[in-house]
């Protein structure tokens, strides 16, 4: 993959990754709508819409209470979303494998979002005696400062991550040995169960919140029996 | 959106008595970027004198005033609140400036309102709004709808709650000043995590089933057999509680999974 097919990738993770915490949290991050617009992008749209049904139910769980540390999902959706879409005629493997590029992506994205937090409190305190003073220029220039450093964040994860993960993918895939309809059973068992568990950890002080489940659970397999 | 009325007698703006509409949407507009300098010293301050700055021009002596550099800086510091609640956070802290509250009621009034605007939201958003908004989008996916509409509800849905809390927020807190912690008691707030919570439950056992289906591709029998073992999965993690994160698991078996297809 050359450099000028990853830029636009990018950019759309640089737009995702921004929307995760500094602007303008409309959840056009979460997975099924940043994987499918890498998708899209690529012009695999359904592709990206079933790698991003996947990877949100993995994100069902993870709630971002105030400062706690969690995955980035936005710019790591684009990066799995692409790298699916991008496997032409769906071959055995590729849906495992982009996920588990996502999830890595997340992780490491997550972490970033740490490092440039810490950024931002370093260059407050160099501001400090601007701030104090009330300074309207010091209070927007750092808030300017953690957008366009946020911006940047987003865009080099997503274009390392296209590096590094593009030519992977394609190496494991070519490699791949287990039958194709259970690699995609075994990835959607381990988000569905995760979504679960999360389901369950989440909403469990409801009451009846069992019942209230088990009675989804036979109207959804209704449904499917129906279809 | 109307703009809020002012009993401030010493607010020099445009005006008298009413914040300018030009002055509510500047801040509607700043609450979308309201974390952009979020770090783990001050949290939101900063966020919220950016926020607040356009109504703090109203104060006498205007932009560049002592009066407007004060309360600048006095909202820089540190402050917690959800990114969505914050709107009543400012609205509230540029109601007290307008109407010439003394600064340190002001600092304790800071104090006191972070706690609950926090825990409320995180409540009312993260844990109910957003999952619900997540399940209706992946149940629209497992009934075969088409990218565009699975992406149009789940945004169109979630902003509806958002775009109107955050202005809901605003307008409160600015017409209830001091007085801002009344409208937490909101049944709306109060309860309803409680009403989507159960709404949620419901739909996560109609999606897990169809998400599933549709992710396969492979025919009932399998979407059965892999919900039956995700049931059970999501059974065992909740059981460990705390201890472990659904999605670190799932990193560690897909990771095991590749390298046994790769390998094996």
């Amino acid at each position: 993959m050359i450099l000028i097919d990853v830029l636009p990738i990018a950019l759309l993770g640089a737009l995702l990754g921004l929307d995760v915490v500094t602007f303008p949290q409309a959840m056009i991050s979460r997975p099924i709508v940043a994987a499918t617009a890498a998708g899209a992008f690529i012009g695999h749209p359904v592709a990206g819409l079933t790698i991003g049904g996947i990877l949100e139910l993995m994100a069902l769980g993870m709630l971002p209470f105030g400062a706690s540390k969690y995955p980035e999902w936005g710019s790591a959706s684009v990066v799995g979303g692409a790298l699916y879409a991008s496997q032409m005629g769906d071959p055995p493997g590729a849906l495992a494998v982009s996920v588990l590029a996502g999830l890595v992506t997340a992780v490491a994205s997550g972490w970033s979002m740490v490092r440039l937090r810490r950024l931002i409190a370093s260059r407050a305190a160099t501001e400090r005696a601007a701030l104090d003073a009330g300074s309207s220029s010091a209070i927007i220039g750092l808030q300017l400062f953690g957008l366009t450093a946020d911006f940047v964040r987003g865009g080099a994860v997503t274009f390392i991550a296209m590096l590094l993960f593009r030519p992977a993918v394609g190496a494991v895939v070519a490699r791949w040995t287990s039958d194709a309809t259970f690699s995609r059973a075994v990835v959607v068992t381990v988000g569905a169960a995760v979504a679960a568990g999360a389901i369950w950890k989440i909403f469990h002080s409801v009451p009846l919140a069992r019942l209230l489940f088990l009675g989804g659970l036979v109207a959804g397999v209704t449904l499917l029996v129906m279809r | 959106m109307t703009s809020a009325s002012v009993s401030n007698t010493g607010a020099g703006a445009a005006t008298p008595g009413r914040l300018p509409f030009s002055t509510w949407m500047r801040i509607y507009l700043r609450l979308f970027a309201v974390q952009g300098a979020w770090n783990y010293e001050s949290l939101l301050g900063n966020g919220i004198a950016f926020c607040m700055e356009p109504a703090l021009r109203l104060l006498p002596g205007g932009r560049g005033g002592q009066q407007y550099a004060r309360a600048l800086a006095r909202h820089a510091r540190y402050f917690n609140a959800h990114p969505y609640f914050a709107g009543f956070a400012v609205g509230a802290f540029a109601r007290a400036e307008l109407d010439g509250v003394p600064p340190d009621l002001i600092e304790r009034f800071r104090t006191a309102l972070g706690g609950p605007l926090g825990s409320v939201g995180d409540r009312l958003v993260w844990a109910s709004w957003l999952p619900l908004c997540s399940l209706v989008a992946l149940t629209a996916f497992g009934l075969d709808a088409r990218p565009l509409s699975v992406v149009a509800i789940f945004l169109v849905l979630y902003n509806f709650g958002h775009l109107s809390l955050r202005a809901w927020g605003l307008r409160v807190g600015f017409e209830k000043g001091l007085r801002v912690a009344d409208a937490l008691g909101n049944p709306l707030l109060r309860r309803g995590p409680q009403y989507v919570g159960a709404v949620a439950a419901v739909l996560a056992g109609i999606a897990i089933p169809l998400a599933a289906d549709r992710v396969i591709g492979a025919g009932r029998a399998t979407a059965a057999e892999v919900t039956v073992i995700a049931i059970v999965g999501g059974v065992l993690l909740s059981r460990f509680g705390e201890r472990a994160e659904g999605w670190r698991l799932a990193l560690a078996i897909l990771a095991l999974f590749v390298i046994y297809s790769v390998v094996g």
